[in-house]
């Protein structure tokens, strides 16, 4: 069974964000940059996929060139080989300019299913795999929790959370799925495994390489436009209840949402 | 030219949810700037019943698909329909909501047509006839304002539980329509075969109008009790801390925060969560906040509307016997 996951680098989680000079995006001094943490579940769930059916593990990046430390984790954790497209004209890129590469890369390997991330945590857009899985035309499910591949490897059942309860969705492969917190437990990359994985092939490409016109990717190829980054409004801190017992601030504090914040 | 605004409406087991008509509420009021229509698109199976409920909320037509296939989402088909439509009817905008569906279509939809899409966003306008979306990023960390280039239609979804509700107007009536689509079966490849419904389910953190969270002050996961029951009492949602989830006390569904759910509600009680800024990302945009934590120095209380400098074991107890009175 051969196995893709798309994988994307994001600031770690604990970072604080702060708005770059130019009004429009983020500033990437003093970020510590990790695999998006659903990405960290689409691995996993490949390597359990392919210790299951054998096969072959392929990690896709999307540039720049930091992406590689990502790419190697991944192989450390067990993948088999990785392909990151690095070229400058990828800056700027929207969830289409990146679905649009990702297409580019797949299109020439033979696959069963591609896994990614549900989300990537930085710009939180989540259509990454949808745009991509239209753009090969394979069904897509998103927000998967459980993944049961047929034993003749032909079909997928997957469960997908969604409000208040979970579908269970049926679909022939290939496939895309996307993964959700929940899904596994994503395994840490073994001392051998960091060694083996230097030694992993890691192929760079450019989007000439892959065939793409540079008006397809990055700026020239965006739908959306940011005009403004903002910072989030700031709550300024409120009252401290006050009370002698815990019963008298369970009362002062019932008072407060009652008659000044009206919503109890 | 293309016209109007068009809302995605959404249906589980044939009931509106109300999604539907935050973005019928919304949509009527940027039409109204534009001077333009609103329709609403139901997609479901015998429907069409529910139609008028969208008039009420300012929809001016409703375009009803239904179908035996159409009863529960699937993003084959929903895609293709609501796809066929947008070709046919050329509307100026498209709005979704950012829930579970509405997040699976937006993306392939707009795809399929060709044009750009604005994810989960908090606030809408029109500047020069155009639609500009503010969404938050890295959980709300930051916001970005953004436009569309080179889109008719321009798609976005809305974040639920934030745009405001209009008051229903039983005056007002939608003309319903029935939408003219093909479904090929050939090309329904996804299939829903089992909806497991979670037990005793409560509103979903994502649409709940108020939550009661614990995080690792609360000692271990025998100690929710306290959160369950004060949750059952004003009508809420219990959430977790990733550091509850983590060490096993709660489901993952529970987790508010970044790698979580971000939420909206009315009223947010965190119990014993010091305040991550992973946490704070997926929480601030609730409307009232209040914080029981022993520690005064938690970050928690920079955020809180109302702190608590307590022992939770004690105050949480109290809350709810204070409530039960005034309910």
């Amino acid at each position: 069974m051969n196995i893709l996951v798309c994988l994307k680098q994001v600031p770690d989680t604990e970072s604080q964000i702060k708005i770059a000079p130019d009004g429009i995006s983020i500033a990437t001094e003093n970020i510590k940059w990790i695999i998006n943490p659903y990405d960290e579940y689409a691995v996993e769930e490949a390597l359990r996929l392919r210790e299951k059916f054998g096969g072959e593990v392929t990690i896709i990046g999307v540039g720049p060139k930091r992406v590689t430390e990502s790419i190697r984790t991944a192989l450390a954790m067990g993948a088999d080989k990785g392909i990151l497209v690095d070229d400058p004209a990828i800056t700027g890129s929207d969830s289409l300019g990146i679905a649009r590469i990702l297409a580019a890369v797949i299109k020439d390997i033979d696959y069963d299913i591609i896994l990614c991330g549900k989300q990537g945590v930085d710009d939180d857009y989540g259509i990454v795999g949808s745009i991509l899985a239209e753009l090969l035309g394979i069904p897509q499910i998103s927000v998967v929790l459980k993944v049961e591949v047929s034993e003749d490897a032909s079909t997928v059942k997957a469960h997908r959370e969604v409000e208040g309860g979970t579908l269970v969705i049926e679909t022939p492969l290939p496939a895309l799925i996307t993964a959700q917190k929940g899904l596994n437990e994503p395994r840490y990359a073994s001392l051998p495994g960091i060694m083996k994985a230097k030694k992993k092939p890691l192929d760079v490409k450019t989007i000439a390489d892959l065939g793409l016109d540079a008006s397809q990717v990055g700026e020239a190829g965006t739908k959306i436009k940011i005009m403004q980054i903002t910072p989030p409004e700031e709550r300024e801190a409120g009252k401290i209840v006050e009370g002698e017992t815990p019963q008298e601030m369970a009362i002062n504090l019932v008072r407060l949402l009652h008659e000044e914040a009206k919503i109890i | 030219m293309a016209q109007g605004i068009w809302i995605i409406a959404e249906q589980r087991e044939g009931e509106l949810r109300k999604i539907s008509f935050e973005l019928t509420s919304e949509a009527r009021r940027l039409a109204d700037q534009l001077s333009q229509s609103v329709t609403a698109i139901l997609l479901g199976s015998n429907i069409k019943e529910k139609a008028p409920e969208l008039g009420k909320y300012g929809a001016d037509r409703v375009i009803v698909a239904d179908d035996s296939r159409l009863a529960t989402y699937t993003t084959d088909a929903y895609v293709s329909v609501i796809a066929q439509l947008a070709q046919s009817g050329e509307p100026a905008i498209i709005l979704l909501g950012a829930s579970v569906q509405g997040k699976d279509l937006s993306g392939r939809l707009a795809a399929r047509l060709g044009v750009g899409m604005v994810q989960d966003c908090v606030a809408f306008s029109i500047e020069n006839g155009n639609l500009v979306a503010k969404r938050p990023i890295y959980a709300g960390k930051a916001y970005a304002t953004a436009t569309f280039k080179d889109s008719v239609p321009q798609i976005a979804t809305a974040r639920p539980n934030v745009l405001e509700l209009n008051e229903p107007d039983g005056s007002k009536s939608a003309e319903v329509v029935d939408a003219e689509f093909s479904l090929d079966d050939s090309q329904l490849k996804t299939k829903v075969v089992e909806i497991i419904q979670e037990e005793g389910a409560k509103v979903d953190l994502t649409e709940a109008e108020r939550i009661v969270s614990g995080g690792r002050g609360m000692k271990g996961p025998e100690n929710y009790n306290i959160l369950e029951e004060l949750a059952d009492i004003i009508n809420a949602t219990v959430g977790a801390s990733r550091s509850a989830v983590d060490s096993g006390w709660r489901p993952h569904s529970d987790q508010v925060g970044q790698t979580g759910k971000v939420v909206s509600p009315n009223l947010y009680i965190a119990c014993g969560i010091s305040g991550a800024i992973q946490h704070l990302a997926g929480m601030s945009t609730s409307k009232c906040i209040v914080a029981v934590n022993k520690d005064p120095e938690a970050p928690i209380f920079q955020k809180a509307d109302y702190g608590i400098v307590g022992d939770l074991f004690e105050v949480v107890p109290a809350l709810s016997e204070e409530i039960k009175k005034i309910l």
